[in-house]
């Protein structure tokens, strides 16, 4: 089955500026598809959408053919000391074709390794060899999308003693030898930061915004045992004032970027990821005042 | 340490829960850290809230801390093989089987295998159904030798010893239906996509042979020898309408397999 999208939702993928979008569950769906919000977009986690048929594409469908789309992959293990998956690669590669998304984006980490998935996003040492092995991961992605991804900076909370480069340094040589856009998660930042003890400013600061393409906002929770000392990244609150600094911090150095926001877990109403939404086209300075969007009748 | 050998260290501390001491030197600086615990939560919570979203009606029989404990050990022993959890799981009915803590709750496994049959009815490709009017203008010389093809999304079973379907069924309702009891019979089920959505009906020990029948190849009247032969006193013609109706067929073909038949679907 072969889509063609129209015009409209064609080109709303290339609006500038740049607009917010919602990380999108099925729970959603029905608001999703009636958001009247000007320049909304949708991204959705490439692997639920891996399916023969059924309801679930069916609906990706309706809201592609309202809306622009992101698909977000957690499953190519890219970082991986192995070639990507060839069935799982293939089946991204279809889902691009179907959906004619707007960004494609992966991590700098892996998940699937001697046949086993472990759902999350793993780090690695960032030593020469990884680096070699992840850009020609990331290579050989875009051949067989034949396209560009974005890559993202992932959550830290190890202290590995054998960097050889800086997260920074890592993400942006990955950009120059692949091509790839990077997508800088300002939650994981600021959780990062605070995990490991560096400046999360000075790493905003620092990031080559140049090739930043996709921005990501997301809430954490305390660690259980070890409070705010141990910050995860759990997609499941609203997003932390600290991280809404951060990312004012970022527009007002490198201008707007498609920005989502991501929660994952905890879903409130649609209403409550609408009003974070309008914060962030907000300081995309894509809107002045917080008017209330349009809403499903 | 090579960054094979050091991932492959490193995702067998992650769930098998290797203590630091007993961990690869390069290894054991990280898993001796707080963070550690984070990767080792997360995989679990992934897996487990996979296998619960994937079998809601064993979880809801079973209650969530039981499901939990009984997924904790799924998922040490079978991880998920492939980097993608929508249809994770499939083993999971065989280890509730032989799980000990289960060996009382008899019916558990088929209810599983039932919950089982929805996902996979519920992400299999999208077939047309085979329409009762199809089949309803063929002569019956030609209806008795042809064969018909199963959906797709069509999964179905007999449980002799239980109400399986019954069971299941209450189980999946949202709001949770008031409990009954079923009568204690052996019951089969059909869960198929006709349309978009997954449907379940309750089936016959003979409905169940003659899909049996039909999914190995054989023509109709073979297949209702066989649903007699297992149900005496199944009425063919009605059985076959039932089953039409539910969706359980995507066309048929002729036995000669050098002249299928193409227009016999419904559009979808």
């Amino acid at each position: 089955m072969t889509e063609t999208y129209s015009r409209a939702a064609r080109s709303a993928c290339s609006a500038t500026p740049a607009h917010a979008g919602l990380g999108l569950h099925p729970q959603h769906y029905a608001d999703a598809l009636h958001a009247e919000a000007t320049g909304i977009w949708f991204e959705v986690h490439a692997e639920n959408y891996m399916v023969a048929g059924g309801p679930r594409l069916s609906w990706l469908h309706t809201i592609r053919e309202r809306h622009p789309l992101s698909l977000h992959g957690v499953g190519l293990s890219l970082a991986a000391d192995t070639d990507p998956d060839a069935d799982h690669l293939q089946a991204l590669r279809s889902l691009v074709d179907r959906f004619e998304p707007l960004l494609v984006s992966e991590h700098l980490a892996w998940s699937f390794f001697d046949g086993t998935y472990l759902p999350d996003l793993l780090p690695i040492p960032r030593t020469s060899a990884a680096l070699t092995r992840v850009a020609a991961n990331i290579a050989r992605t875009q051949d067989v999308l034949r396209r560009t991804i974005l890559i993202e900076n992932p959550s830290h909370y190890l202290q590995f003693p054998d960097h050889a480069f800086d997260e920074i340094e890592f993400l942006t040589e990955l950009s120059r030898r692949t091509g790839c856009g990077l997508l800088l998660d300002v939650n994981n930042v600021w959780v990062s930061a605070n995990n490991l003890g560096f400046d999360s400013d000075a790493y905003i600061d620092a990031f080559p915004g140049d090739r930043v393409e996709e921005i990501h906002l997301a809430g954490h929770t305390l660690d259980p045992i070890h409070g705010k000392n141990l910050l995860i990244d759990s997609h499941d609150a609203p997003i932390d004032e600290q991280v809404w600094r951060l990312y004012q911090r970022l527009i007002d150095r490198i201008g707007p970027r498609p920005t989502l926001i991501e929660r994952d877990d905890n879903l409130p109403g649609f209403d409550a990821l609408l009003r974070e939404w309008t914060r962030a086209e907000q300081v995309l300075g894509t809107i002045e005042n917080p008017t209330p969007v349009a809403r499903r009748t | 340490m090579t960054l094979a050998a050091f991932q492959q260290a490193f995702a067998a501390a992650v769930l098998h829960e290797v203590p630091a001491a007993s961990a690869n030197s390069a290894l054991a600086d990280l898993v001796d850290q707080p963070g550690f615990a984070v990767y080792r939560n997360t995989v679990m919570k992934g897996c487990t809230d996979a296998l619960a979203a994937n079998y809601p009606a064993v979880a809801r029989l079973v209650g969530a801390e039981w499901f939990r404990a009984a997924a904790r050990v799924f998922v040490r022993s079978q991880p998920p093989r492939r980097p993608s959890l929508i249809a994770y799981g499939a083993e999971f009915p065989k280890f509730l089987e032989r799980f000990e803590p289960a060996a009382e709750l008899r019916y558990l496994a088929d209810v599983a295998r039932l919950d089982r049959a929805w996902t996979e009815a519920h992400i299999a490709a999208d077939d047309p159904r085979l329409a009762a009017a199809a089949v309803a203008e063929l002569p019956a010389e030609k209806l008795a030798n042809v064969v018909l093809i199963p959906h797709a999304a069509a999964r179905w079973g007999w449980f002799a010893d239980a109400p399986i379907f019954s069971i299941w069924h209450a189980n999946r309702a949202e709001p949770a239906a008031q409990p009954t009891t079923p009568l204690w019979r052996g019951e089969g089920a059909l869960i198929t996509r006709p349309h978009s959505q997954v449907e379940a009906v309750v089936l016959g020990l003979g409905d169940s042979a003659f899909l049996d029948a039909c999914a190995a190849g054989q023509a109709v009247v073979q297949a209702g020898l066989d649903a007699v032969a297992a149900a005496p006193n199944c009425d063919l013609p009605s059985m076959l309408q039932r089953l039409l109706r539910a969706g359980a067929f995507t066309r048929f073909d002729a036995v000669d397999r050098n002249r299928s038949t193409e227009d016999n679907t419904e559009a979808t």
